[in-house]
């Protein structure tokens, strides 16, 4: 099997600043996403992955802005999500030279979006991503084939979807790729939520990203050896300096895994 | 000399990655345009895509963009790249959409890499082909140089390049099929992956294209 597996860095951008943080020696301005992005490009990320969490329509502007400066010099793939409620949003981030676009809440709440996006502008650039938690065994879970449901506003709000089934709902819809995101494990370091990432890996066709939870570089392997990830996102193991992404590519290459080197 | 580039334009998403790349690999003046005059004037021409095929080529065909390809390779002394969708077009007939006529200009079928996809040994592979994938050269040829053989480039596709002449095949990709990762004949060289998106490689090979003479 010759297709690499992905290492994609992820930054959280709010009014074109980059937020919760970069700590890279040399670096003169953390907070400048075209200046991180380009540390990443230069280490040798496979893709770059921006969450918009700006609130204001202003602020949106200023990342349309961002995502134009660093199509400019960073010649690697470009994923933007956050705040993608429309067609015109969609194309609005395409032209401003992201290769993809992930929708989260707005397929939930309009599932027509993903396929009518898709058709317009091809399913390669159309992610969904899918924030899910473990629910209780009152929720009808169990300890042998736990459930999980996908849950919106940074994991506060339960939707009653199952995970599984949305996948492969939104995988016929017309998605490229699925960004799953433990809400259990996010911000944890407790390493990804294998059991929902395999689940799905198996459910679909598409390629999933791993995301929530990374602390070590075990876990990135983790995602791809257990959880059938085809890709795997973290953000803090890299924005501090802990490890570099030619680090985490050579860990991965150690335990057997495709990895662009 | 710097080498002027028209990046012919039908209207179907972002070409400014492609023109930013070629700026960033050395190309003096970078137009995108449909402007048959623009694209008579530049020394080289490259031919883009993304998207649905049938929109492609009913847009291709709307503006006119198959008659100045045409034009383009005619003239022997002008280099020009063709790049995923824009190599798919350029073969006759394509699965996509349920059945599409390409142009034509190579010999040859754009087949569905198929639902429960799977390696000869019977690894599943997900659709659509999307990532780093090796790239074997099949020709000694300009754009190669520098590169690698086996080299990864950024490919993203569902539907892949089954020439029917080998002898035009210029590199391959093994992903479940061996398909064309690249063709040359002539003035044209045609890649499935994305030198735009292939960092360091990707624009070395468009710096190999700026500097190419359209010769074998």
């Amino acid at each position: 099997m010759a297709l690499a597996k992905r290492i994609i860095p992820c930054l959280d951008v709010d009014c074109g600043r980059v937020v919760k943080g970069v700590n890279f020696v040399g670096i003169r301005d953390a907070g400048d996403p075209v200046e991180i992005a380009r540390r990443y490009n230069e280490q040798g990320a496979d893709e770059i992955t921006f969450l918009d969490i700006t609130a204001s329509h202003e602020g949106r502007d200023t990342t349309v802005h961002t995502v134009e400066k660093i199509a400019r010099e960073v010649f690697i793939p470009l994923t933007v999500g956050g705040g993608i409620r429309s067609v015109d949003d969609i194309r609005t981030m395409l032209n401003a030279g992201a290769d993809k676009v992930s929708i989260n809440t707005a397929a939930i709440h309009n599932p027509d979006l993903v396929a009518q996006a898709s058709a317009r502008f091809g399913a390669q650039c159309i992610v969904v991503a899918m924030d899910v938690k473990r629910v209780s065994d009152a929720q009808g879970g169990d300890a042998d084939s736990p459930r999980y449901e996908l849950f919106t506003h940074g994991g506060r709000n339960p939707t009653g979807i199952e995970a599984v089934s949305w996948a492969k709902r939104m995988a016929t819809l017309g998605a490229g790729e699925i960004l799953l995101t433990s809400m259990d494990r996010d911000g944890t370091k407790d390493g990804f939520e294998l059991v929902i990432t395999r689940a799905i890996a198996d459910a679909v066709d598409i390629p999933i990203i791993a995301s929530g939870g990374v602390g070590t570089l075990q876990h990135l392997a983790d995602g791809v050896t257990k959880g059938g990830a085809d890709a795997v996102l973290a953000a803090s193991i890299f924005h501090f300096g802990e490890h570099t992404i030619p680090e985490a590519k050579a860990f991965m290459a150690a335990q057997g895994i495709e990895v662009r080197l | 000399m710097s080498t002027s580039v028209a990046v012919i334009d039908y209207g179907m998403g972002n070409l400014h990655s492609v023109a930013s790349a070629l700026e960033c690999a050395g190309a003096g003046e970078v137009v995108v345009t449909h402007d048959p005059k623009a694209i008579a004037r530049a020394d080289h021409v490259v031919f883009p895509g993304v998207g649905a095929i049938r929109d492609c080529m009913t847009e291709i065909r709307r503006l006119g963009c198959d008659r100045l390809l045409v034009d383009a390779l005619a003239d022997g002394n002008k280099p020009v790249l063709a790049i995923c969708v824009g190599m798919q077009a350029l073969l006759s007939h394509s699965e996509e959409n349920g059945g599409v006529d390409t142009l034509g200009i190579i010999d040859g079928h754009v087949r569905f890499f198929g639902h429960e996809h799977r390696t000869t040994e019977g690894e599943r592979l997900k659709v659509p082909h999307m990532g780093w994938n090796h790239v074997d050269q099949a020709l000694d040829h300009p754009l190669w140089t520098g590169i690698p053989d086996h080299s990864r480039f950024y490919f993203v596709h569902s539907y892949w390049v089954d020439a029917a002449d080998s002898a035009l095949v210029a590199g391959t990709f093994d992903y479940g099929v061996t398909g064309a990762a690249a063709l040359a004949r002539d003035n044209l060289f045609a890649v499935q992956f994305h030198p735009e998106k292939s960092h360091d490689l990707g624009l070395r090979l468009l710096s190999n294209f700026l500097t190419w003479n359209g010769q074998c």
